[in-house]
């Protein structure tokens, strides 16, 4: 069996942080201390890094089946190696969507293929994501799918969220809700304020996010059912989940890395890098996002990682399909916007996304026998942000400073990424 | 100055030197053979993505009078429904051998977005309800011959600022010359926010006929469906139209301008739209003149008088 020591990094154990060597064989953790034996195992280096289990991405699309010119299970996979993570759950607005449990196997059964990422196929909540009768649910919860969204579209009708949620609070999965109300979105293309009107283009109102929000905890408070409130990005939202987790409501939330570091003043521009919904919102919003994720009233870190192809948003803004890529970014990104000390960034990129999305082999704290499921994160690296594994690098990050990056990632004891390079 | 996209680009003092330039070119206009030689040999492309019938012949005139060839762009012929992307379309503009390139797209950025992409001067002919530079100094150059400066006026821009990009255009132009700006509508037909805007804000009309020397009236856009933002023809001329009563409460030196095309009976009364007090047809003339400066500037051309 292969052996490896991750060695001289500050280790997130069981029992908080420590200074160790930590040991793997095989796909377990077998020691974790001070100058363990080294023998013939393969010693990376990981002095001045924080050691921890490996990140999980609640959201992302790597378009296969359907867009594979944008992404695909492989490359995406790779990007998310890149990006240090060792688990992605990839959202089902697929060519087909994800409503039935042989297209969630194939995507389930293509990630365990490449091997690189474990790749967790959301289902969506209704047949076709199109709002009205419910998706197989029973199928897709016997594929292994735990998390129900129709990312994209918001369920609109209350009833059908209503009972899809009664229906998975029965089995335990977690509905995750792109909030967005179609009405006061209407033609909007970016957040509404002084940049839309200076520009003529049609805004989003925060009030668009929160008032399906509002209206989804309070069907949460009729059910019990889980609720996870995908790319939260008003402040507005981030008051709401507070007081829902402080009236004990089984709701949780996310953030993107693109919405705590950018404003809506970027798009004055019109460079469609910086084109994705919900919209880059006001500096105050930016803030109470920060926040939010510093104090854990935002549970996690999503990136709605959404690949485009070059051709595709090489046009005018108001033209450009929405959504940007994170996987390769997020490390650096949530660092500089927030300052997370080791513990939080791996809750908030770890623990938490894993305990939300039902991934039972992810998000453990390091531990003698535990999987070795490992992120090693230099917190330190400086570098500018130049090229991507994504097939595609429609990102706001581009050209941009970032300092803290993956340095090395196990999964179950296989090297995925080997001082920032991918091992496929 | 390599490309014309938005006034906020410009300086007061680009402003006025564009205008002055216009200035005289509507002399030349007036001679009995309206045409230099200033531009000879020059390939003015108009690249029209939406529909426009006004602007692309007043360019089209501008470029003729200053003796450039021109080639028109029509999308519903062209490449654009066989898929087509702006990009390869405006690229491929630039290879025929066009020297300056004319672009209107209803998408906002559009026109920037192109002089990314091509190496020849680009004149944004309107993007979106964001710019449209060339009304802007053509309403200014109306102005201006009619009260000899700008300076010190009072504007009232009248009717769905919200969707215009004349509107956007004219603001940042009249308020750069010294003009006050008074926006007047409905809520749902302002801009969402206004703070940092140089204007005041009014919902009245009534309110400002006395005191404005210019009223500029925005075309009810019909075909945005009126009925969401107002409840109804009637009830938008009632308190927003340039009725005869209100033509009548305007100070006596007042004028009233319009972008066209009016809506006669909504917007503005069929009797103000032809009260010599009405600029809409100078207004026309004089986008001539200012597309000339505009094209005369880009291209470097000279004036062998």
């Amino acid at each position: 069996m292969s052996e490896i020591v991750l060695a001289g990094g500050l280790v997130m154990t069981v029992d908080g942080p420590v200074e160790a060597d930590v040991k793997v064989v095989g796909e377990n953790i077998v020691e974790i201390g001070r100058k363990v034996g080294r023998g013939d195992a393969d010693v990376l280096d990981c002095s001045g890094c924080w050691v921890g289990p490996g990140l999980v991405d609640p959201h992302v699309h790597l378009r296969e089946p359907g867009q594979e010119w944008k992404e695909d299970i492989a490359s995406g996979s790779m990007a998310a190696a890149a990006g240090g993570f060792t688990a992605v759950v990839a959202m089902p607005n697929t060519e087909p969507a994800v409503d039935s449990g042989h297209i969630a196997r194939f995507v389930a059964d293509r990630g365990r293929a490449v091997g690189i990422v474990d790749v967790f196929p959301a289902g969506c909540v209704t047949a076709g994501r199109e709002g009205g009768r419910l998706a197989h649910l029973d199928e897709l919860w016997a594929a292994g799918v735990r998390v129900f969204t129709d990312d994209g579209p918001a369920l609109f009708d209350g009833g059908v969220l209503r009972r899809a949620m009664e229906y998975l609070g029965d089995l335990g999965g977690v509905i995750a809700q792109h909030a967005e109300d179609a009405g006061l979105s209407g033609a909007g293309q970016i957040h509404e304020g002084e940049v839309s009107a200076a520009l003529g283009l049609m805004g989003i109102p925060a009030a668009a996010e929160e008032v399906i929000v509002a209206r989804d905890l309070a069907v949460v408070r009729l059910t019990g059912a889980s609720y996870h409130v995908q790319h939260v990005s008003t402040e507005g939202t981030v008051e709401l989940v507070r007081g829902a987790k402080a009236d004990g409501l089984p709701a949780t939330a996310e953030v993107t890395p693109h919405h705590l570091s950018f404003d809506h003043r970027e798009v004055l521009g019109t460079d469609p890098a910086f084109k994705m919904y919900p919209p880059l919102r006001s500096p105050d919003d930016v803030k109470a996002l920060r926040r939010a994720v510093a104090d854990g009233t935002i549970d996690c870190i999503g990136t709605d990682h959404a690949p485009h192809a070059a051709h595709e948003k090489d046009v005018p803004f108001e033209e450009a399909p929405r959504g940007v890529i994170g996987l390769e970014t997020a490390v650096g990104a949530v660092l500089g916007a927030v300052g997370l000390g080791p513990e939080e960034l791996f809750d908030r990129m770890s623990v938490a996304p894993a305990r939300i999305a039902r991934l039972s082999d992810h998000g453990h704290l390091l531990e003698r026998g535990g999987p070795a499921s490992i992120t090693v994160i230099d917190p330190h690296v400086e570098y500018v942000v130049d090229g991507f594994v994504s097939r595609s690098a429609n990102s706001p990050f581009l050209g941009r400073s970032l300092t803290g990056a993956a340095r090395h990632v196990l999964l179950r004891g296989r090297i995925t990424l080997r001082d920032r390079k991918v091992e496929a | 100055m390599k490309h014309f996209i938005d006034i906020a680009d410009l300086e007061r003092h680009d402003l006025e030197s564009l205008l002055d330039e216009a200035d005289g070119f509507v002399e030349i206009l007036e001679r009995p053979i309206p045409k230099v030689p200033a531009l000879r040999g020059k390939t003015v492309t108009t690249a029209f993505f939406e529909p426009s019938t006004r602007t692309r012949l007043s360019f089209e005139r501008a470029a003729k009078a200053l003796s450039a060839d021109t080639m028109t762009f029509a999308p519903g012929t062209s490449s654009l429904s066989k898929g087509e992307s702006l990009k390869d379309t405006v690229q491929t503009l630039e290879a025929m051998g066009s020297d300056l390139l004319v672009v209107r797209h209803r998408a906002v950025g559009a026109a920037r977005r192109v002089s990314e992409w091509t190496s020849v001067p680009v004149v944004n002919g309107g993007d979106g309800a964001h710019q449209h530079p060339t009304q802007a100094l053509l309403d200014a150059l109306t102005i201006r011959r009619r009260f000899g400066k700008v300076e010190g006026l009072h504007v009232a821009i009248v009717g769905d600022i919200r969707h215009s990009r004349v509107a956007r255009s004219d603001v940042l132009a009249f308020s750069a010359l010294g003009a006050r700006v008074t926006l007047v509508a409905p809520r749902t037909l302002l801009p969402v926010v206004t703070d940092g805007w140089p204007v005041a804000v009014c919902a009245s009309l009534d309110e400002v006929l006395g005191e404005v020397d210019v009223v500029y009236l925005l075309r009810v856009q019909m075909e945005r469906g009126g009925a969401t933002v107002f409840p109804s023809l009637p009830e938008y001329v009632s308190r927003f139209g340039m009725t005869r009563q209100r033509f009548a409460a305007l100070r006596p030196e007042a004028i009233v301008m319009h972008p066209g095309p009016m809506n006669r009976g909504v917007e503005i009364a069929n009797e103000v739209a032809d009260d010599p007090r009405a600029l809409v047809l100078e207004q026309v003339a004089m986008g001539v003149a200012v597309r000339m400066a505009v094209l005369f500037r880009l291209l470097g051309g000279e004036l062998d008088e």
